[in-house]
């Protein structure tokens, strides 16, 4: 839910229910990031319950778009972290079992594969 | 600049940003060594804090946002070691915080099954029940957790929710102890063959109800008749049982995530460090080099002769640097060696329970953040 200003919503307040810092470090990041915020925060309002709340103030745009494009922005980042990483296990996979075969046919015989 | 040349009257004043040696939309060297490295120093680590904010060297004209197209081109992964149960790879160009969200998701947040319920038939021996059902809810099971769902109060257990472990074991009378192990726990692919103790008025239906209702076997899943659902690690101690003690009892796995109870954390730990980067910043020749090589416990430095006899040392390994600071301790070391680490670059290390491999963790891990993301996003429109 968002607290704020009715007149001005270049800033406000989200409080997001079950979540904890692992999402609101990581959305104040991305937050931060973007040149039209001038201040993003975030803090847990008790430890025992699971809520965070989340601060941003813009240079005039709607502080809900700021926060949900950074939010898109974090997705498209976790979906290249997946794509990258995935292509690296591939390729890493990939020239090891290139190594295991080159191993193997050096040791049985003397033909060998060439890459 | 030249437009500011003109406007000052044609004073001959000259800007700074007129040197050649100042390039324009870069930082200076100093400023940028403070973004991008931690200071290591005796007493304790400097510029820790990683400097977000976009606007932070704007009145250098410098932008420090890291907009997505520049976080795709910089971001590397690489991985260095590839094992069954654990893993250790590089990311570069990513930030502490969301390489900390992805740390935290695979400790806390990324589902496994475990053992929850256990239906005690008979035990007799030494070890209590709740003792001996504590111990089996920590016992991993290799079973993939993404084939199942979530089992909430209201849901009966059926084959979609619950695995059903059975163990009964006996030590007959005159016979050593005996050590009961998690590989005496058979996986009952039926579901349960306790049977519930129904009142009086049941009808008299052929089959007896039990504690699951599975309306068809596991074992119809192809997945799970070519590796059959078992302890990931057949030689857990349980219990151990003297002659005539028995212990008879059944047990339901399902699945959670470590943040409830950690027998559902698929990790047995996961880790990052930043890299290490050990500089020289003067020359250590001879006898300060020999020093210096034999005080490293993890062997980073080495000796090169430069001929003549005179030795120089060199930084040899400088990932292995565990940062015990020794060869910063004595008197004036702290001017010879600077030690640092680059703030974007994460060694992460998983290693995972059995459950899942450890590649599989990570890419459910990025999943989950994603998610995340994305109920923010459907709450906020």
């Amino acid at each position: 839910m968002e607290h704020g200003s009715f007149t001005d919503n270049s800033a406000a307040t989200f409080s997001l229910t079950d979540e904890d810092h692992t999402l609101a470090n990581s959305v104040r990041f991305t937050l931060n990031q973007d040149p039209r915020v001038t201040f993003s925060g975030y803090s847990i309002p008790h430890p025992s319950q699971a809520r965070i709340n989340i601060r941003v103030q813009t240079t005039g745009e709607a502080a809900s778009e700021v926060l949900k494009d950074a939010c898109q922005d974090l997705m498209l980042m976790c979906r290249h972290v997946r794509s990258t990483f995935d292509k690296a296990v591939e390729d890493f996979k990939a020239s090891n079992a290139v190594k295991a075969m080159k191993i193997d046919s050096k040791d049985s015989s003397d033909s060998e594969e060439s890459e | 600049m030249a437009e500011q040349d003109e406007g000052r009257g044609k004073e001959k004043k000259f800007s700074i940003w007129d040197l050649p040696d100042v390039p324009m939309g870069q930082l200076p060297p100093h400023l940028e060594l403070q973004r991008t490295r931690v200071l290591c120093n005796k007493d304790a680590p400097i510029h820790t804090e990683s400097i977000q904010y976009s606007g932070a060297y704007s009145s250098i004209g410098v932008d420090n946002s890291v907009r997505l197209d520049n976080f795709c081109n910089n971001f590397r992964v690489e991985v260095i070691q590839l094992n069954e149960d654990d893993m250790v790879f590089d990311m570069i160009g990513i930030d502490a915080a969301i390489a900390n969200s992805f740390r935290r998701i695979l400790i806390a947040e990324v589902p496994t099954m475990a053992i929850e319920k256990v239906l005690i038939a008979n035990n007799t021996s030494v070890v209590q029940d709740e003792v001996l059902a504590h111990r089996l809810g920590l016992v991993p099971i290799r079973v993939d957790p993404r084939l199942f769902d979530y089992m909430s109060e209201n849901d009966q257990p059926n084959e979609k929710n619950t695995v059903v472990f059975k163990l009964h074991v006996n030590c007959k009378k005159g016979s050593p102890r005996i050590t009961v192990k998690s590989d005496e726990l058979k996986w009952l692919p039926n579901g349960s063959e306790l049977v519930k103790e129904s009142t009086a008025n049941s009808d008299s239906s052929s089959k007896p109800e039990t504690y699951t209702y599975f309306s068809c076997s596991q074992e119809s899943v192809p997945e799970f008749v070519k590796n059959p659902i078992a302890p990931k690690y057949p030689d857990i101690i349980l219990a151990k049982l003297g002659p005539g003690q028995e212990i008879e009892l059944e047990a339901h796995a399902v699945k959670g995530i470590g943040k409830t109870h950690a027998k559902w954390s698929p990790v047995a730990t996961a880790w990052y460090r930043m890299l290490p980067e050990v500089i020289l910043l003067e020359d250590v020749k001879d006898d300060l080099a020999e020093e210096l090589k034999s005080k490293c416990p993890v062997n980073v430095y080495d000796i090169e002769d430069i001929g003549k006899g005179k030795k120089r040392a060199t930084v040899a390994r400088p990932r292995s640097c565990t940062l015990c600071r020794e060869c910063i301790r004595g008197d004036d070391w702290e001017k010879r060696v600077a030690l640092r680490r680059v703030k974007n670059h994460f060694i992460f290390t998983i290693e995972s329970t059995g459950a899942l491999p450890p590649e599989v963790l990570f890419t459910e891990a990025v999943k989950i953040l994603e998610d995340k993301c994305e109920r923010v996003i459907t709450e906020l429109s």
